[in-house]
């Protein structure tokens, strides 16, 4: 326990600084997160491994000498490819399936990924180091790397610029009309199966972008992935589907949660206060809709 | 049918009772596997009869696990001195303190586990669907993380069981673990079968095929789940006492709270053999066994890939299991009347 977070306010500054920074992020996986569950209604358990192959895309890229700022672009374009090749060795079989089944099948992915990676990369925590620097602030009494401020300021713009296309090109069109009703886009002449394979492939993409943020961040490990995808489903929930500003805001809550929980409980319990608030949201979320259904009563 | 039963049942007792003879090297995995059983039809309780699928009876299992040692433990020596990092272990369990401190440590491991089920049963078997997977998952989870971090239970670094006593042979450790698992699946295969012949199985059928009619009709759906989730926790939390004590270390998120590999496995088994069977679970844990220890003999290194291709090999392929698969097959077994003309016209419409 360390109540220095009350007795000295600028650790308070310098948390909220770093978990609204970390929180765009977090937004940004669950964005992808929001999109497939809306559209495909599936809960991908192996977002979070998504995540981690993006980040160990632009470590490969540091390690033979390319800035890791550049994995930004490359990681997106081949998660989309991984991707798409998910969507059709699996999540096509499972798409119009009990949900139970997408989270079993997605969880067999995940394992499959957290190994393989293990095998590939092995088991050491890396990071790449992109020597921005930092930024002192108030009588360099707040200390914010540069590269987190770069981070959000990236995944900030692959939002907006997603939010636009969503909204304005062909394909996004057919992605929302077949989130609000698949049989009726596909009378309408939307070939749905290719939508779901987009669908996923930007979500891929999505996550490929996060985990080269996140590689130049923090650090990246080959089991630290489901932590990634309770936060994303943690954050859709509070949310609700198709919320976005509701996704950002609370994207950027549950990163300001985490950095308390973090100076004021310890770093071991960092992951499993994120678990466990995940668990009190959820039964939150049960008593809140059972008192509405006995109203109804 | 029931004069066939009755020989399956002893069959299988006296197969039992003598495999610890004839195949002495396999002894831990006869035990394991006893345990994998019981693991697997308690999910079913929930994921087969219920419709609940959890991921969150590792939570019994790993609770039972940490306090039957904790138990055995405590009852003789500090508990803290014990799970201090570094220098030699001084205490050593007489045989006398070795057996009294697990047989009271199987019971805490039994009960506490309920108790909790009891607990927490309101607020998250309200959840439905994949809230409750998602939910358990994380509970799973959670625990596991959390009790890497308290430091009376060995943190991070883990817990050593107290080591078997020396009573004179050395095959003494191998038949008690395997005999304590072998009593302790029978009690749990006969406790199940006798609660899924009274009406309470009905009513968990009931809660799974629609729960809100099931509600109207005026079942009190919740009292239910949550019983159905307190004999689960029970036996669960045996399984893992005995498991603790057979594996000798208990780390948090390894082999306690081990969410990845026995959360998935019981889920695993259960779908293998066939959900809402009172066999499938244990054919499924059988087979799943076999397969697992002789790939992982085979292919070691190679073994959590492969149980990332067979998670989602069965769950697409094989959702109905081998009861399933069977049930289709010969529905003349299973107690199904088939009008032979009605399957004939299905097969030519095909």
């Amino acid at each position: 326990m360390d109540f220095l977070v009350f007795q000295y306010p600028m650790i308070t500054v310098q948390a909220c600084l770093d978990g609204i920074l970390l929180g765009v992020l977090f937004a940004l996986i669950a964005y992808g997160m929001a999109l497939q569950w809306g559209v495909m209604n599936i809960i991908n358990i192996a977002q979070g491994d998504l995540v981690i192959l993006g980040g160990y895309i632009a470590y490969f890229m540091y390690l033979y000498g390319i800035h890791p700022a550049w994995g930004v672009i490359v990681a997106p374009v081949i998660m989309y490819f991984v991707g798409i090749a998910i969507y059709k060795l699996v999540i096509n079989k499972v798409v119009d399936r009990d949900l139970f089944i997408s989270i079993l099948a997605t969880f067999g992915i995940s394992i499959l990924f957290m190994q393989l990676m293990n095998f590939a990369f092995g088991a050491d925590v890396v990071l790449a180091n992109s020597g921005y620097g930092t930024t002192m602030l108030f009588d360099s009494n707040v200390v914010l790397p540069n590269s987190k401020i770069f981070s959000a300021f990236i995944s900030i713009l692959f939002a907006v610029c997603l939010v636009i296309y969503m909204k304005k090109s062909k394909l996004g069109r057919a992605i929302r009309a077949t989130a609000q009703n698949a049989r009726a886009a596909k009378i309408l002449g939307v070939d749905t199966e290719k939508v779901y394979a987009a669908t996923f492939g930007i979500n891929a993409a999505l996550c490929g972008v996060a985990g080269a943020l996140i590689s130049i961040t923090f650090t990246i490990h080959p089991y630290m992935g489901l932590p990634y995808t309770i936060r994303s489903f943690m954050i859709v929930i509070v949310a609700g589907l198709g919320n976005l500003p509701g996704v950002a805001m609370s994207g950027m809550g549950l990163g300001v949660f985490e950095e308390f929980a973090d100076y004021i409980l310890g770093t071991e319990f960092r992951i499993g206060s994120v678990f466990l608030l995940l668990v009190l949201i959820l039964v939150y979320r049960r008593f809140k809709l059972s008192r509405k259904r006995e109203y109804l009563k | 049918m029931n004069k066939n039963n009755l020989i399956l049942y002893i069959g299988i007792l006296i197969f039992g009772l003598a495999a610890p003879y004839v195949f002495p090297a396999f002894k831990v995995q006869l035990s394991i596997l006893c345990i994998l059983i019981v693991l697997a039809i308690t999910w079913n309780i929930q994921g087969g009869e219920m419709g609940y699928n959890t991921f969150g009876n590792i939570l019994f299992y790993g609770l039972g696990m940490y306090l039957c040692a904790s138990v055995q433990v405590g009852m003789f020596f500090p508990l803290a001195e014990w799970t201090e990092s570094g220098g030699e272990k001084t205490f050593v369990h007489t045989p006398t303190q070795f057996f009294q401190g697990m047989a009271v440590g199987l019971v805490v491991a039994a009960v506490v586990p309920t108790i909790v089920a009891a607990l927490i049963g309101y607020s998250i078997l309200g959840l439905r669907g994949h809230y409750f997977a998602i939910c358990t998952l994380g509970l799973g989870v959670a625990a596991g993380e959390i009790s890497g971090g308290i430091e009376i239970i060995g943190a991070g670094q883990g817990f050593t069981t107290p080591p078997f006593p020396n009573v004179g042979s050395l095959e003494a450790r191998g038949e008690f673990f395997y005999f304590l698992s072998f009593l302790v699946l029978i009690l749990t295969f006969l406790a199940v079968k006798a609660i899924y012949s009274t009406r309470f199985k009905l009513i968990l059928n009931a809660i799974r095929d629609n729960e809100d009619k099931a509600e109207a009709m005026g079942i009190e759906t919740m009292k239910y789940k949550i019983i159905g989730w307190m004999i689960s926790a029970f036996f669960c939390g045996l399984a893992g006492g005995i498991m603790g004590g057979l594996v000798g270390y208990i780390d948090s998120t390894d082999v306690a709270f081990d969410g990845r590999e026995m959360g998935v496995f019981m889920v695993l088994m259960a779908i293998l053999g066939g959900k809402g069977t009172l066999w499938g679970p244990v054919i499924g844990a059988t087979v799943f066994h076999i397969f697992k220890e002789g790939f992982w003999t085979f292919f070691l290194g190679w073994q959590y890939v492969a149980l990332g291709v067979l998670i989602v090999v069965i769950v697409i392929y094989f959702p109905e299991g081998i009861m399933g698969w069977l049930r289709e097959k010969y529905p003349e077994r299973f107690g199904e009347v088939v009008d032979e003309a009605d399957r004939k016209a299905q097969v030519e419409i095909k």
